[in-house]
Order: C-alpha cells, then sequence, then structure tokens
C-alpha cells in the first residue's frame, strides 16, 4: 500500500522529502501541472520570511522552515523592518518586541526614521515614527528547495508524477483506499491533501473538507529600478512591511515588488479556478484587477516615492494571486475526521511550508510532531466551522488583519449567532456581552452587573488596549461569586461519551489518571501526547459501567473527540451529547442553597462529595467539580429542559444575590487565583505534567499514551516549573504572551531551550494583585521582570508549582 | 462574374482556386507602383457578384478599401463561403467565426493556406489612374544580417523558458549550425530579450519554415498562429503538458538549457 | 499636433481558447483583458510624437479600464463609445467611429492598429479615412513626421515601401514600430483623473453578422515524445535540414 502526496507546491515537496527521509517507503508524489512549478500558490509567493509572529506555534514553524531554507542552500537574509505610521502601531511593535524574545529570536530592535532610511535609502522616513528591525528577515527560493526535496526523495525510492490529475480518492469502511488518476490508480493506506488553494475539492472527492478558501493577494512589480541596476544580490536592503497600509515593498533583482493585503477580500471557488491551459499566466496568477489597487499604489508611492515616483520605472507585472485563507487564519494539518488515512497539509504559507512538512510527516510516521500543532489541527472544526457562509465569513474578516493590530482578546464580527444556548434569550435581557467560542456565543460579562463596580469598588483600566476587550464588571463578578454565587453558561463545552464493551479500556488508553473508578465520580486527567506532554486535560464522568461521559472545553473539543475515536477499539463508539446538552455552572458560597430550593435530592457535603456526579430528581445531571476555586456544580440538562433550568436557578438564587457571571471569571480570574492550568495557554506538547506541576496521583499500573515519557519525567527533577507571579502596582496590566526576563532585560532560557514567557495573566480580584503564570527554571526565582511595551515591570515568584494563591486548602470547594 | 485579384504568388493562386468555386473569375491585377486607394477605387467599378483577393497584406487592404468605397461588408480571411455564409479566421486562426455576409458584390479575402492553388490563367491588367493617394514611392532593402525569419527553412525560437537575453546562446548556437533563422515569443519581445524581428505570432513574423523548433515556449494561441505555417514542429519543452505540444509533431521533454546544446553537439559529431 | 488613437478590448488568451455557452464569444472569467498588440504601439507612437493624445474604444464599459491604461501611458483623455458588450462590425464600429469625431476638433493623425487581435477585419481604419476624406496607409512598422507631412515604411517581405501623406492622415501600425513602455506608478495615478466622454451609440443593423464562433478541429496533435539528441538529430536529418 502506497502512502500519496497529493501536490507540489511547498508543502507537498517538504512533506515528500521528510516522508522519504522518516523512512516511508512506497511513496508516491503527484502533482497536476509540471514541476518545479505546477501553478499553485508557491509560484508566485513573495518568498520572504519574516520570523516573528505572536503565536509560539507558527513561530517555531517558521523558525524551523527557515533553519531548513538555510541547510539546502536557499535562503539569502536581508533583513527586514515593520515601519510604523502611526502611534498605534509603535505600541504593537513594542509588542513585537516581546514575541520576539519570547520565542526566541534575537537581535530585533526598534529603530528610528533616520535608521530606517539609513538601512533601507529609498525609504520616505518623514511619514515614519519607528520600526520594527528583525535582521534575520530573509528570501528565499522556495522553488529550489521543492526541488531539492523532491530530489531527496527520488533518491530514497520516492515515485514523483508530474502532469497527473487526480480524478477521484476512493474510500472504504471510513478508510482510504485508492486515489484514481490520470495516469491510472494507486491504491493507497495514506494520502496528504497538500494542494493548497484546491484542497477543498480534492477533500470533497474522499467525502471529507478542508475548510479555506482561495482569495487574492495582488501583488505588481515595477522595474527597472535606476539603483538596483548595479545590485549584487537579488535583495540589498531589508524588506518593508509598511504594517499601517497593509502592504510591502520588496526588492527583486533590478525591481520592487510591492504587494497589498489591503484590498477589498476578493474570495474565489476552488472549483472556479482555471485550468493550466485556460489560464493566461499559471492558474494561481489571475488578471489583475486595478481598482482594487489605486489606493495602495498612492500608499506605496508615500513610503518609497524615489522608486514609484520614477516615471522611468514602470509597472511590468501585476497579479492577483490566489492564496489559502482559513477561517481563523491558521493553517489546517493533520489527519482528517472524516477519513482515516487521509490527511491535510492546506493553508501553508512559504514562511512555514518546509517546517509544516516536517511536522506533519513526524506525525504521520510518529504519531506526534515535535512542533506542537494544536491550534493548527484540521479536526479542530465544528461542522457550523465548515460551512463555506462562515469560511466566506471569517476569510474575508480575515483578511485584512494580515498586517493589522490584532488584540489577543479580538472577537470576529461576521457569522455570529450561529450557536446560542438555551439561556441566550435571558443573557441578553441581561445585557450579556457575548464572546464566541466554537461558535458558540458566551456571555463574557453582564451590564445588568454594572453597579456591583461601585460596590466592589473595581477601578478601571486606564491604558486603551488594556482595558480593550475587557470590563470591571468581569472583576465584581468575580467577587460577588466570591461572597455570594453565579450562574455561568457553560453551554460551549464539547461533551461526548465513549461507549460499549471496551469503553474502560480506551478511556483508560487515552487518560492518564485512573478511570476504573467507581460510577458517580468525576476524574479530571491529563491527556497525554506520546513524549509525555500535554495533548489536552478534561473531566471523565463515569456513567455506568461501559459509558463515560467526556467534558471537555469547547474551542479544542472536536480534536479531542477525534483523538478518543482513534483510540476506541471495534464495537466502541463515540456519541455527540454536544448539541443536545446544556450546561449552567454555579458556584459560590450559596450555590447548595440554591440547588437545593430546585430539587429534592440531597445536595449535603455528606451526600453529594467533591468530584461525584448525580443525577437529580429533576433529571438534571449534576457534577460537583470546580474550575473556579468554589463550591458548586456543573448542571446538565437536554437544550430543550435549558431555559427552564435557567429560570429556576435565578428564581432561587435571587433570595441569596445569585448573579449571572461570564467567562471573564471562568476562563481567567476565577482560574487564576486557583492556579488552574489552561490548555493551550500552559498546557501544551512542549511541557510536561511535572513541569505544569500536576503530578499529584498516583500513576496507574494499566498503559497509557504517552505513559513511557510520563514516568521518565517523574523520575528527574523538572527543568523548569510552572510559577504563578504577581504583579505589583496594578497599573499596567501585560495579556500574556510576554517575556519573562531578568533585571538587566535578558531571557530565561531553561535547559531544554525554553524561553520563559507569560503563559496567562489576569486579575486576582480576591487578593487585590495581578496574577501570571510562567514556566521558569530553578535559577530564576528572584529578581525577575515582565518585559511590557519595551518597559521591564518588576514581578515577584508568589507560588512555585499548582498550590493555588486564593484558597490553598481548597476548603471552599470541598465545603 | 467572380472579380478576383491576383499578385502572381502563391496566395494568389489559392485566392483564385477559392473564386472559382463561386462561379466564373476575371483575375485582374495592376501594373505600376502599389497604390491601394487608387487600385481599390477601380476594382469597385468592376461589374461583379463578388470581389476576391488573397488574405495577403495587400488583398485585405485592397479589399477592406473597396468596401469602404461602395460601403459594402467585407469578410477578411474566408475558409469557407456557402450562400451568403462565411467561415472566417479569428485570432490569427485560433478561432473561426460562422457569419452572414449581406452586402453585394461579395467582398472576401481567403484565408491564406486553406485552399489548393490553382492556375491562375489569364490575368488582365486594370487600369487605375493615379487619384493623388498614398503610394509606395521607393523600396528600401533591409539590411538583414542573415536569413529572414519568414523565408527561413528552419526557425530556432526561444520563450520565457530561455530566461535571459544571454540564455539565447544556445539557440543562436543551433540556428547557426542549422542555417536557420533565430526566432523568438511575444514575451521574449516584450521583455527586451530580442527585437520585434525576431517574434514568431498573430502579431510578429509567420513562418514557412521546414522544420520550427520551440524552446521554452509555452504555445500562446498567439504565438501557434505565426508558426503553423510550419511543416514541422518540434517542441523543447521541461512541461509535457504545454499547449505547444498539442501542435507540434515532435517533442523533447526537458531542460532547453541542456537540450538545445546537446543537439548541436550531436549535429557537430554526426558532421564529423 | 492632436492625435486619435483607436484601441480595442480584447482578452488576454492562454493556450487554450474555450468559448462561452452561447458560443457568440470567448469565455472570459479567468481572463484579463488588454488593447490589442498593433494598438499598443499606436499609442506607443503617438505618445512619442507628442501633443495632445486621445484614446477612444468602441466596447462595454468595462472598456475604460484599457482607456485609463492608456491614459497611465501618456494619453490626455479617453472616449468611450459604451455598448451594451455586444459585438460590433467592422462597418458599424467604423461608422461609429466617424459619428464621434463629428464632435471632436479634426485630429492631424488617426491612428489604429493594422487589425484587431480577436475579430481581424483588417478595414476599421480604412473605412474611417475613406468616410473622413483622408488619405491613409496601413501596415506600418515606422512613422516620421515632417512638417504638414508624414513619411512612413511598410514591410514587403525583406525590404520596406516608402510611403508618404499629407496631414491630416490615418495610418494604421503593426507590432514592432516601437517598443511601448509599462506605465509608471504616477502614471497611473494622474490617469485616475483625466477626463473620460462616454458615447452611446446605436448600434445598426450588422451586415457581416456573427452567428457563431467555433474552435477549429485539429489542434490536439499527439506529439510525438524523442528521447535524446541523436533521434532529434536523425529526425533533422530526415526532414532535410540538418
Amino acid at each position: 500500500m502506497s502512502t500519496i502526496v497529493i501536490g507540489g507546491g511547498i508543502v507537498g515537496n517538504s512533506l515528500t522529502g521528510w516522508l522519504a527521509e522518516l523512512g516511508v517507503d512506497d511513496l508516491i508524489q503527484i502533482d497536476k501541472g509540471p514541476f518545479p512549478n505546477p501553478g499553485g500558490s508557491t509560484g508566485h509567493a513573495s518568498n520572504f520570511i519574516f520570523p516573528v509572529d505572536h503565536s509560539k506555534e507558527m513561530t517555531q514553524l517558521t523558525l524551523e522552515s527557515m533553519r531548513q531554507y538555510r541547510d539546502a542552500g536557499t535562503l539569502h537574509e536581508c533583513g527586514g523592518i515593520e515601519v510604523a505610521r502611526t502611534e498605534e502601531r509603535m505600541e504593537e511593535l513594542r509588542r513585537r518586541m516581546a514575541s520576539a524574545k519570547s520565542w526566541g529570536i534575537d537581535g530585533c530592535r526598534l529603530v528610528t526614521p533616520a535608521e530606517i532610511r539609513e538601512l533601507v535609502p529609498y525609504v520616505n522616513e518623514e511619514i515614519l515614527l519607528g520600526g520594527f528591525y528583525c535582521p534575520s528577515v530573509a528570501v528565499v527560493d522556495s522553488l529550489r528547495f521543492g526541488t531539492v526535496m523532491r530530489e531527496r526523495a527520488q533518491a530514497k525510492g520516492a515515485q514523483i508524477l508530474a502532469n497527473t490529475e487526480v480524478t477521484a480518492i476512493d474510500v472504504e469502511d471510513g478508510r482510504v483506499r485508492r486515489v484514481r488518476t490520470t495516469r491510472g490508480d494507486f491504491d493507497a493506506d495514506t494520502v496528504v491533501i497538500a494542494c493548497g488553494v484546491w484542497s477543498p475539492r480534492l477533500a470533497r472527492m474522499a467525502g471529507a473538507s478542508i475548510p479555506l478558501t482561495p482569495a487574492v493577494h495582488q501583488m505588481i512589480d515595477v522595474g527597472p529600478v535606476p539603483r538596483f541596476l548595479t545590485s549584487k544580490t537579488a535583495v540589498d536592503h531589508p524588506i518593508v512591511r509598511d504594517m499601517d497600509t497593509n502592504m510591502y515593498e520588496r526588492q527583486d533583482g533590478q525591481g520592487l515588488e510591492v504587494g497589498s493585503y489591503a484590498h477589498r477580500p476578493i474570495l474565489h471557488e476552488p472549483d472556479d479556478i482555471p485550468s493550466i491551459e485556460e489560464a493566461a499566466l499559471t492558474p494561481t496568477e489571475l488578471p489583475f484587477t486595478q481598482e482594487d489597487f489605486e489606493l495602495q499604489l498612492e500608499h506605496a508611492l508615500e513610503l518609497v516615492p524615489e522608486i514609484l515616483g520614477d516615471e522611468s520605472v514602470g509597472i511590468k507585472y501585476a497579479i492577483n494571486g490566489l492564496l489559502s485563507l482559513t477561517p481563523d487564519g491558521l493553517p489546517i494539518l493533520g489527519e482528517t475526521p472524516e477519513v482515516k488515512g487521509l490527511w491535510s497539509a492546506a493553508a501553508v504559507w512559504v514562511k512555514e511550508g518546509p517546517g509544516v512538512g516536517k511536522s506533519v510527516a513526524e506525525w504521520m510516521v510518529h504519531g506526534e510532531p515535535e512542533i506542537d500543532l494544536q491550534s493548527s489541527d484540521v479536526a479542530r472544526f465544528y461542522p457550523e466551522q465548515r460551512t463555506p457562509e462562515h469560511v466566506a465569513a471569517r476569510a474575508s474578516e480575515g483578511f485584512n488583519k494580515t498586517y493589522g493590530i490584532v488584540h489577543p482578546a479580538e472577537q470576529w464580527e461576521s457569522n455570529r449567532g450561529v450557536r446560542v444556548s438555551p439561556f441566550h434569550v435571558r443573557e441578553t435581557e441581561l445585557g450579556a456581552v457575548f464572546y464566541e467560542a466554537a461558535a458558540w456565543e458566551r456571555p463574557h460579562w453582564y451590564a445588568s452587573n454594572a453597579l456591583l463596580v461601585e460596590e466592589y469598588g473595581v477601578k478601571p483600566r486606564t491604558h486603551e488596549w488594556e482595558a480593550r476587550w475587557w470590563s470591571p464588571i468581569i472583576n465584581a463578578e468575580h467577587l460577588a461569586m466570591r461572597e455570594r454565587a453565579a450562574m455561568f453558561d457553560l453551554t460551549a463545552f464539547c461533551v461526548f461519551d465513549v461507549v460499549g464493551p471496551n469503553a474502560l479500556d480506551a478511556v483508560q488508553q487515552v487518560a492518564a489518571r485512573q478511570m476504573n473508578v467507581p460510577n458517580g465520580r468525576v476524574v479530571y486527567t491529563p491527556v497525554l501526547a506520546p513524549r509525555g506532554g500535554f495533548k489536552s486535560d478534561l473531566t471523565i464522568m463515569r456513567m455506568e459501567d461501559d459509558r463515560f461521559r467526556v467534558v471537555t472545553g469547547g474551542a479544542h473539543g472536536m480534536a479531542d473527540m477525534k483523538w478518543f475515536r482513534d483510540h476506541c477499539p471495534d464495537g466502541t463508539r463515540i456519541e455527540d451529547h454536544t448539541s443536545s446538552v446544556c450546561t449552567v455552572g454555579l458556584w459560590g458560597p450559596r450555590a447548595r442553597d440554591i440547588l437545593a430550593s430546585v430539587t429534592g435530592t440531597d445536595v449535603s457535603n455528606e451526600a453529594f462529595p467533591f468530584a461525584t456526579w448525580q443525577e437529580l430528581d429533576n433529571g438534571v445531571i449534576a457534577s460537583r467539580i470546580s474550575y473556579v476555586g468554589d463550591l458548586g456544580w456543573e448542571l446538565y440538562t437536554p437544550m430543550e429542559r435549558g431555559l427552564e433550568l435557567w429560570d429556576a436557578l435565578w428564581e432561587a438564587g435571587r433570595p441569596h444575590g445569585v448573579v449571572p457571571a461570564g467567562i471573564g471569571v471562568y476562563g481567567t480570574t476565577g482560574r487564576l487565583e486557583k492556579a488552574y492550568r489552561a490548555f493551550g495557554f500552559e498546557l501544551d506538547q512542549d511541557y510536561d505534567v511535572v513541569e505544569a506541576d500536576m503530578a499529584w496521583w498516583k500513576v496507574k499500573d494499566e498503559d497509557f499514551v504517552g505513559k513511557a515519557a510520563h514516568v521518565a519525567a517523574r523520575e528527574r527533577d523538572p527543568v523548569a516549573t510552572l510559577c504563578t507571579l504577581t504583579m505589583e502596582g496594578n497599573e499596567r496590566f501585560p495579556l500574556g504572551r510576554e517575556p519573562v526576563v531578568r533585571a538587566d532585560g535578558s531571557p530565561i532560557t531553561d535547559a531544554k531551550g525554553r524561553r520563559s514567557y507569560v503563559t496567562s495573566a489576569g486579575m486576582g480580584p480576591s487578593l487585590g494583585k495581578y496574577l501570571l503564570m510562567a514556566y521558569l527554571p530553578p535559577d530564576a526565582r528572584d529578581d525577575l521582570h515582565v518585559q511590557y511595551m519595551e518597559r521591564l515591570y518588576p514581578v515577584t515568584v508568589e507560588v512555585v508549582g499548582s498550590r493555588a494563591p486564593f484558597d490553598p486548602d481548597n476548603e471552599r470547594i470541598r465545603s | 462574374m467572380i472579380v478576383c485579384f491576383v499578385e502572381g504568388d502563391e496566395l494568389s493562386a489559392q485566392a483564385v482556386g477559392f473564386a472559382r468555386a463561386l462561379g466564373p473569375v476575371r483575375a485582374v491585377t495592376f501594373a505600376g507602383a502599389y497604390q491601394p486607394a487608387a487600385w481599390a477605387a477601380a476594382l469597385a467599378a468592376q461589374e461583379a457578384e463578388a470581389i476576391v483577393a488573397a488574405g495577403s497584406d495587400r488583398g485585405n487592404e485592397l479589399l477592406a478599401h473597396v468596401a469602404a468605397v461602395l460601403d459594402q461588408p467585407f469578410a477578411a480571411n474566408v475558409v469557407a463561403l456557402d450562400g451568403d455564409t462565411v467561415m472566417r479566421v479569428r485570432w490569427g486562426g485560433s478561432l473561426l467565426e460562422e457569419a452572414r455576409l449581406h452586402g453585394a458584390p461579395k467582398l472576401l479575402t481567403v484565408a491564406p493556406h486553406t485552399q489548393p492553388a490553382v492556375e491562375t490563367g489569364e490575368v488582365e491588367v486594370l487600369d487605375a489612374p493615379d487619384d493623388g493617394s498614398p503610394k509606395a514611392l521607393e523600396r528600401v532593402e533591409e539590411s538583414s544580417g542573415g536569413v529572414s525569419l519568414r523565408d527561413a527553412k528552419v526557425v530556432v525560437s526561444g520563450g520565457r523558458g530561455v530566461g535571459s537575453a544571454e540564455g539565447f546562446g544556445v539557440i543562436e548556437e543551433l540556428a547557426g549550425l542549422l542555417g536557420g533563422a533565430v526566432g523568438c515569443s511575444r514575451v521574449v519581445t516584450s521583455a527586451g530579450w530580442r527585437p520585434h524581428t525576431d517574434q514568431v505570432g498573430q502579431t510578429g513574423t509567420k513562418i514557412s519554415a521546414d522544420l520550427y523548433i520551440a524552446c521554452g515556449i509555452s504555445g500562446a494561441t498567439q504565438h501557434i498562429a505565426g508558426a503553423k505555417g510550419a511543416k514541422k514542429i518540434l517542441a523543447i519543452n521541461s512541461d509535457p503538458e504545454a499547449p505547444i505540444l498539442a501542435s507540434a509533431d515532435y517533442a523533447v521533454i526537458g531542460d532547453l538549457h541542456e537540450v538545445v546544446p546537446a543537439i548541436s553537439a550531436e549535429l557537430r559529431r554526426v558532421r564529423g | 499636433m492632436r492625435i486619435l488613437v483607436c484601441v480595442k478590448r480584447v482578452p488576454i488568451t492562454g493556450g487554450k481558447m474555450v468559448l462561452a455557452a452561447d458560443g457568440q464569444a470567448l469565455e472570459t472569467k479567468h481572463l484579463g483583458f488588454t488593447i490589442s498588440p498593433h494598438e499598443e504601439c499606436a499609442v506607443e507612437e503617438a505618445v512619442r510624437i507628442g501633443g495632445e493624445v486621445v484614446v477612444l474604444a468602441l466596447g462595454p464599459a468595462e472598456a475604460e479600464e484599457q482607456l485609463r491604461d492608456q491614459m497611465a501611458i501618456g494619453a490626455d483623455r479617453g472616449i468611450l463609445l459604451r455598448t451594451n458588450g455586444e459585438e460590433w462590425d467592422a462597418q458599424s464600429t467604423a461608422a461609429a467611429i466617424v459619428d464621434a469625431l463629428r464632435a471632436e476638433e479634426p485630429f492631424d493623425l488617426i491612428l489604429f492598429g493594422n487589425e484587431s487581435a480577436d475579430a481581424a477585419g483588417f478595414q476599421v481604419g480604412i473605412r474611417v479615412a475613406h468616410a473622413l476624406g483622408l488619405p491613409v496607409v496601413t501596415g506600418l512598422k515606422k512613422i516620421e513626421v515632417q512638417e504638414g507631412r508624414v513619411r512612413c515604411e511598410r514591410d514587403v517581405g525583406g525590404a520596406r515601401d516608402v510611403y508618404e501623406a499629407p496631414l491630416p492622415a490615418v495610418l494604421t501600425v503593426l507590432e514592432g514600430l516601437n517598443l511601448p513602455r509599462y506605465p509608471s506608478v504616477p502614471g497611473r495615478l494622474r490617469a485616475k483623473s483625466k477626463p473620460l466622454a462616454v458615447v452611446e451609440p446605436v448600434r445598426p443593423e450588422q451586415r457581416l453578422e456573427k452567428l457563431r464562433l467555433v474552435v477549429p478541429e485539429g489542434q490536439g496533435k499527439q506529439a510525438e515524445i524523442l528521447e535524446g539528441a541523436t533521434q532529434v538529430v536523425a529526425v533533422m536529418q530526415s526532414l532535410g535540414v540538418a
């Protein structure tokens, strides 16, 4: 049986090379076009790489890619500057400095307009306030690199088929079996779709979906530029990203290339891309639409008047180049949840292509990539996030954010209100401010609680960036919860059952903790990757002997569901209850009183202890756990009875002063006070359970994924431990991802080469302190600072490990 | 009666052949310096059901003048006529148009190399008094350095795949060995790598070689329009799906920068 | 000098001609548009000669793009004879141009491409010349404007015939007359605000009435694949060219 890579762009080539390298036999790569440029987006890519990104995952992929390009002799370091025309952008560049240090990209510095002029002598520095200079910015030869990788694969026996179009992908019993092409059929048990803008079409052939859309990126090439006529290299000067106008200007031999992400979003249908024969250039170099570029020309002229104002310099090439956009702006990688053996490696840019190739190859061969690809996992999408309407709306909205200033909490505006809980009508009446999670609308705070701000004396934030997407009401809701009780809408949870005679074996395989517990128990457990890092963390209720209910966060729920399904033996299945069950969280000292008044079931501590669940007499399933550190329950009921439950709790709660509270409390203030970790922030594949200080349970005898690595981790001293830090003053509020540094500003790196950075940050209202979490090596516990907006703020290690700063003995939740 | 303008060349003989199928033909021509408006006025004055000429530079020009004088429609480069329905060439031959020609007399030219040539027979020389309109005053011979593209027996041509002006070295070498001319595609002239006089295509030169060697030319319709007059086409291209292959008799799949020098070397070898 | 250049909006075709469903036109949803190559040289020549350069097109509203392109090269203003997108035959095109010129001061030179890239009727310039009573010379590769006259050259095989005409005159040109420039960015920006007059002529009965378009058969040859230089030379020998 063959492994087939469909696609010969940067991703397909890298992947083929790496699969061969990792020993995959009987490997075939197919493209419908000719090599080296089969006509996809790689062929017209502008081929420059700015390594610094706010996302750790994307930065790691980019750095790995740059290493590979360099090793193949296809990288030319020219430096690059992101320039600012506005003060708001300067602030963003200061945050860029923080990300550079957090992810280990050294040598970056902020530069003055005069320095920019010195580095790039044709720039009009008078319109600039400054810039972010990154000396390791490079241009690469992505076609040449692709050839190197293909040749590497061929040398190891891979078969490379150009000009071969896939006509069908056969699936039998949920597994990929065969690829049919214009040059014959190939049996295959593993097929990767690395087809860029055509990927959705290929996925559809197999009954799967890759939710991306082809979209236009406009680009012009002007020349010949007099000052470049004597250039020794293709790029003599740093590449300039004119961030505020969503454009870039780079030298390309004797020409200057000007590209834009500023124009209106222009989306295409994958089925509507011309064939190679029909296209005047290549299928992804579509006719330029001048009217969309008018404003951009003016902007570019302002920045590089010496070149673009020169009447002798002509516009020689102009295209609407197609690239791939996804609903959340991230790549789409991994095995499709619909079809076993069918993988996606799509929506990848030249800057991360080789890294993606290596990572996906590792994932396919070893079951886990070295770089954590959780944000890019194809399994992350809910059906609601795969619809053409959603993809088009988010791709359109996201396009102009390519160079945008995107707040970490920024919300999407388009295609909202897709999934709403039964409580939505009440929440709206209470003035809920909705944030989105997994396409659900979730209240983040409630305007109805505005009066509590004064009552609890919560101060506003004075800096706009920190006050953006935030409200003092969050802290007030938190304090009301700690004093009285609060109701949370947690319907966005992903809820599914593992059912069948071997259900216990399945959950034992996936869950690190012992799952052979009595019915009625609730277990919070890490889910480990093979190498011992975090794949997820979630709670599992044992419902019956052969039925386990998994409750996990909405954002990562679909990927978790696939991971469980992948470990289900024959006869055991997954039942998804996400859209049939709604959830109210009820926590606070008065929670028991409130719950007791809506049910006849005994909810006393003795009758209903912590970490257990019961079905109440009203049919509600109540699970006594807490992510906010207070007495209370998660209450599950069928969607159609949700409003009834909400109203009953609300009425019962009024005498007790119950408040509605949003995810601002649930996800940040409540959990941080309790040092609860969050997946995707503190917990990822880069850190193990011991480093997260979550190994307070005994290792079970039964096997589970990641066990060997986990046991080994327990036997050594961690080289870094997750700590809770406090920041004095309560004047500035970093929002996360900032580097934790020493007094001289130097970065802190642990013995595994990982930088210390703020994984989460938020107020601890009950403590009156601003809390940060960070992994710190043993020698970095004193005299620490957070680098924020290019200033150092002293921070104190409050707790090493997972002991809670608030209610450290957990009296509240166990009361 | 069909009046057919002839110039005593191959294309005229083809036009006469076409005209004969329509009815009795009077083949006519003119003496003296070429003066299109004056000649056309004389043609327009002839009694005829149709006035026909070859789809040559002069044929098309004369018929356009006749059409203007008579204010009648004119169909250029016709390949077939059935009643008043013509099939004519568009896009340099990449497309045909079926159209109804409503005029009388019918004015048309015959698309080159689409009809067999016939014996022209007797040719009547018409009188066309000088009306003062522009005419060919003198002929300047081009100081051509080599074989002309139009008449060369072999044309070796390069396209985008050649990559640069310098890249044409291998093309020139092969053309030299074969005693042929160097050609190129429109991309190449636009890039300034070769002069327009080397351009083969719809808007360049239409060649009539025994062998046309297209190196690194994808085969846009605009190019094929100029190359299809060749008896045989050999394409050298790294892309086996390049459109040029649909017009080629022979193909070598490979990088022209390797294939072309190898052919030159082989030619030298067989010649000793 | 006042120079008028008449241009036509035509698609930029790829390797394969694909017809629209109704067979009346090329399928252009994937194609960009330009003007005929000969006309690009005509505009370039006009700009080089200097004076006021006016570009005129008969075509759909979108043909404004092509007129703006020419204004970016250096034309001063445009005239669009706006159609509903239906094709006009050469006779009615010429008549519409002549009509439009009644509203204009006389031009010293009126330039055309020798034939359009798509319809290739070889006649619009000549028809306009006759209607205006102007001398016309066609197929030009060289133009020299002299005092009140124009001297021009036309390829005939390996030689060139020389013509002269008094101004005003109509000239039709061929690609190769010059190497047209690319638009500069300032040129592009200036073009946005240059004047464009729009006229809506009435389409008369077509006397060369297009019925349908046909993609000729027999384009799909099966090329014989040769391996290596030896085979190539053998073929050359069999053709008698080696």
